[in-house]
């Protein structure tokens, strides 16, 4: 393990105890043009400590890519988006810096894994370049210096014969080969603070596990924190610490992935995970869906954002738009609801909807429902 | 391979184009006076008597040789005469090119990278302009402001490098810059428009991400990529800058192909197009060999078939 | 003589954002200024546009205009614009520089349009039939292509006008053959493209032959790429024919040429700017307006790959 300790690594444990990440109401909009602007990313906030794994979950459209890139501030200075909010890392808030100082940060500090390896990955140079060049930048190592370390990285992430795969292109590469050099580049400077942009979508099913044991591994010993972003409820299930759920841009709802999935408070989350179909169902069993599509992020609603979706929706959902509020118990589990889940409001509310048959926004609503219950993680085949 | 093909392909159809214009060579070499006699001999010794598959045949065989005959005016080794000219089609070429790069490349990287902003509008319309300006008119802009008016420039007339750097460099930079100028036009907006479409590609926004400077990114990182087309585009410029770089040649009395060619199709001399047109066909096909090179340097994709 | 055109990349510069999806990050500080754009750029078409039609329309009704006659001696030699009611002024031997340069648009429009009229229709059958195709005839249109742009242009049209005769005829022939392998490659590269297309193997498994499938399906999307095309090669000609006029190797006199007047004026511009630079921006305008019109139909239309093929 000599290779480890060359590295830099985040010191555990270390100052006043704060979040090594928290994001406090991050707001990212994009001029669409005619005078439209689009709410991609509409009031976040989040906290993240050191070695530790968030998950950020949402479907297609949610914002969680341009909440994956606002996090790092890559939109800073940026013509046509506009920013808000404030991003504190480390004790620094990313937003008061400009891009000059912001390359200091990004490749050293904070990494960013992107989800296809295939055109992340710049195909008319040899993959030693691409690993060697945030070190040469952060580190001011010498290219052999560089190269070595380069070395060593991929023989880290479990590339077979490194030195020879140094001089490779990445469409000689595999999938998976190409989304460990991704990663193997994210690290090479050590950074405190992992974004994992959806790492697995472009992978094949057996190498996602792998992919996702080894961005495990390499933060055990590195004590990073990592924020993985997916669409997959079951790879948030067994690999993170607590997720969080978006929806239309925001975040609906907070926790540690347990209480997550054994105490849902949100309508949204609890249609997530009746969806996932399971092995226990029976055979031609009708899969359940959501129906609906999600808001426009140009002109989202007054209200709740999920109410034309939503169960349990009544009229305060459709006036009043939902704050996150905080749970009795103070564990951190949070939720943007007014008639939660497994809350007596939120029973009362079932109920009401079921007997006119619709909900306040006039969906069709049928009271018998799964039980949720926590789906199982993918294990390796 | 293409490049036998076409070379033959070339040369056959200047012997039989040429071979079509009406007007007999050999008279206006004897004069009108001539005897039907005399005529025929001279016919007979310039082998005129032949088929054109023949004269063909003849004519490949001593080209293979490095051969390419006499000229049907004034005695002139053909090969000779070329190579006395060729330097100076080529230096105008090259150099014109090497300033349209010059040109071309910063600016549209440039242009690219800031998007939107007044270099890239300011640019934009200039290089619609200059596309629009034939090389002629350029010159003769040119001619009048700089050599006629300020006398800074000679107009016409040739140094060669050898003899004297300096000065060759004054006689060859006013027809460089004509034939520069449409085609930086060109080269510039190609790039920035393949420059913009790499700088959106994940990659680059990899490299952001990684803290690269804005340097390393447009340079480095996209720069390759998006050169492909340009290179291609500028190998086929190259190509038609020797074998066009005729009406520069002519306004500035250069001593080049170019002018060489011009006389030599007026005055019906077969031989001497017969070689011209051929030294310009390889060269066109040489370089297009060389683009092919250059695009699989630059993109590995390409090289493994 | 640039008669080669190549395909550039489209795209397009106003770029919407989607939800979710993040734009570039490193484009520019300074604001876009969109609308700004937007709108200079519309004027300029309109701009363009206008010019076109102007000139378009001065060369058909040239006749039933009130203008003198191009070759009509009015008296006083070399004046500049405005004297005595000539409004361009008159050339050196007093001829109404108006009257020339709008029948020099006839000529020069009427060789270019003609020229790429021919090489659209044959460079584009070939190219459309070559692409589809594939197989050995492709291979030979291929090679004929190369030779031609390999072929020095001023020695065949010389050679063209020698044999033939040095009149607009042959000038057009000229130009149309030197413009047909630019079609046919264009022809060629999007004829290919189509013809893997999933609808054209729908219509070959519904037993439809190939060269109703030729026609159909194929030609009818490739036609609206060449026509893209053709604003921008016409540029492209009148500036070929505008340089052979130079030379004295194009239209012939008595009918004047813009190249020709601006040859005769070359040695007079010093006291009589005017020789050159009215026919000049003649040139210039019409040549910059077809550019400007011909790039925006091209970017809606082109989806030729931006590397046109080398000897290959």
């Amino acid at each position: 393990m000599s290779t480890s300790d060359a590295l830099p690594t985040g010191e555990p444990g270390v100052g006043d105890g704060a979040p090594l990440l928290d994001v406090r109401d991050l707001r990212t909009a994009f001029d669409a043009g005619g005078g439209s602007t689009v709410r991609a990313v509409d009031g976040v906030s989040l906290t993240l400590e050191r070695g530790r794994t968030l998950g950020v979950v949402g479907e297609s459209g949610s914002g969680k890519t341009v909440l994956s890139r606002s996090i790092m501030h890559l939109f800073a200075d940026q013509a046509g988006v506009t920013t808000e909010g404030e991003i504190w890392f480390d004790g620094r808030d990313l937003r008061a810096l400009r891009r000059p100082d912001l390359r200091d940060v990004w490749g050293k500090e904070i990494a960013m894994v992107f989800q296809d390896p295939m055109t992340s990955l710049n195909p008319v140079r040899r993959v030693g370049v691409t690993l060697s060049e945030a070190m040469r930048r952060h580190l001011g190592l010498s290219r052999s210096a560089a190269a070595a370390r380069a070395v060593s990285l991929l023989e880290e992430v479990g590339i077979p014969s490194p030195q020879h795969q140094m001089r490779a292109y990445p469409h000689q590469l595999s999938g998976g080969m190409r989304q460990r050099v991704m990663i193997a580049s994210a690290l090479s400077c050590g950074p405190k603070l992992l974004v994992a942009d959806e790492p697995t979508t472009a992978l094949d099913v057996t190498v996602q596990a792998q992919i996702l044991d080894l961005i495990d591994r390499e933060q055990r010993e590195r004590f990073m924190a990592v924020i993985l972003i997916t669409h997959d409820l079951s790879i948030v299930a067994s690999r993170a610490d607590a997720v969080a759920v978006m929806y239309a841009g925001e975040v609906v709802e907070h926790a540690a992935a347990d209480s997550l999935f054994s105490r849902t408070r949100h309508p949204y989350t609890e249609a997530l995970v009746q969806a996932i179909p399971r092995v226990e169902d029976e055979p031609h069993q009708r899969l359940f869906n959501i129906p609906g599509m999600p808001p426009q992020l140009a002109a989202p609603p007054t209200g709740c954002r999920f109410a034309d979706r939503c169960r349990y929706a009544q009229d305060r959902c459709v006036d009043e738009h939902p704050p996150v509020d905080s749970d009795a118990q103070a564990d951190g589990h949070v939720a943007r609801c007014f008639y939660p889940v497994g809350s007596d409001e939120g029973r009362e509310a079932l109920e009401r909807n079921a007997a006119r048959g619709a909900n306040a926004v006039g969906t069709p609503v049928q009271l018998v429902a799964k039980r949720p219950s926590r789906p199982r993680s993918k294990e390796a085949v | 391979m293409q490049v036998l093909p076409v070379l033959l392909l070339v040369s056959f159809a200047t012997m039989v184009l040429i071979d079509l214009v009406p007007g007999d060579p050999v008279r206006s070499i004897l004069g009108e006076s001539a005897t039907p006699e005399q005529v025929l001999a001279k016919r007979a010794q310039l082998g005129l008597d032949q088929s054109v598959v023949g004269r063909y045949v003849d004519w490949l065989g001593n080209a293979l040789h490095g051969d390419f005959g006499t000229s049907l005016q004034g005695n002139q080794d053909v090969g000779g005469a070329i190579s006395q000219r060729l330097p100076v089609t080529l230096e105008l070429a090259v150099l014109a090119a090497l300033i349209a790069l010059l040109l071309a490349l910063p600016s549209g990287m440039y242009a690219a990278y800031r998007r939107g902003g007044w270099f890239d509008r300011a640019t934009e319309a200039v290089s619609s302009a200059l596309v629009s300006l034939p090389p002629f008119l350029t010159a003769t802009i040119f001619v009048f402001f700089l050599a006629v008016n300020a006398q800074v420039l000679p107009v016409t007339g040739w140094v060669p490098l050898s003899q004297d750097p300096g000065e060759n460099l004054r006689h060859a930079i006013l027809p460089a810059l004509a034939l520069a100028l449409p085609e930086a036009a060109v080269w510039m907006r190609l790039l920035r428009a393949d420059m913009v479409a790499t700088l959106q590609e994940p990659y680059v926004l990899a490299a952001v991400a990684k803290g690269m400077r804005p340097t390393n990114v447009v340079v480095r990182q996209a720069l390759r990529p998006s050169a492909i087309s340009l290179v291609t585009v500028a190998g086929l410029s190259l190509g038609r800058l020797v074998g066009g770089s005729i009406v520069v040649e002519f306004m500035f009395a250069l001593p080049g192909l170019g002018n060489l060619m011009i006389e030599s199709v007026i005055r019906h001399d077969i031989v001497m197009v017969q070689g011209l047109v051929f030294v310009v066909a390889v060269a066109y096909v040489v370089i297009n060999l060389a683009v092919d090179v250059a695009v699989a340097y630059l993109d590995p994709r390409v090289r493994q078939g | 003589m640039a008669v080669a055109q190549v395909s550039r990349a489209a795209v397009s510069d106003d770029q919407v954002v989607a939800d979710g999806v993040a734009p570039d990050p490193s484009a520019p500080t300074s604001p876009p200024g969109a609308g700004r754009r937007r709108r200079s750029r519309r004027l300029g078409l309109w701009l363009a546009v206008t010019w076109l039609v102007v000139i378009v329309l001065a060369a058909l009704l040239a006749d039933l205009l009130p203008l003198k006659s191009y070759s009509e001696l009015t008296g006083v030699a070399a004046q500049r614009p405005g004297f005595r009611g000539e409004l361009l002024g008159t050339d050196l031997l007093g001829r109404s520089m108006l009257s020339r340069v709008v029948y020099g648009a006839r000529a020069s429009l009427a060789v270019s349009l003609g020229a790429v009229l021919i090489g659209a229709v044959v460079g584009g059958l070939v190219g459309l039939v070559a692409g589809f195709y594939r197989g050995g005839f492709d291979h030979v249109v291929t090679t004929l292509v190369n030779s031609v742009l390999a072929f020095p242009p001023l020695v065949f049209l010389m050679a063209i006008a020698a044999t033939v005769g040095a009149n607009l005829v042959s000038l057009v022939i000229g130009l149309a053959v030197l413009t047909i392998p630019t079609f046919t490659r264009l022809a060629r590269a999007n004829s290919s493209t189509f013809a893997e297309r999933e609808f054209v193997l729908a219509a070959r498994s519904m037993g439809v032959r190939n060269p109703r499938i030729l026609l159909r399906e194929v030609l009818p999307n490739v036609v609206p790429v060449l026509l893209s095309y053709m604003s921008l090669l016409l540029a492209v000609l009148i500036i070929a024919e505008g340089s052979l006029s130079f030379l004295g190797l194009g239209v012939p006199p008595p009918t004047p040429s813009w190249g020709g007047m601006i040859a005769a004026g070359r040695q007079h511009l010093a006291d009589a700017p005017h020789l050159v630079f009215v026919p000049g921006v003649a040139m210039f305008l019409t040549v910059f307006s077809l550019n400007v019109v011909g790039d925006r139909v091209r970017s809606h239309f082109d989806i030729t790959p931006t590397t046109t093929g080398g000897t290959a």
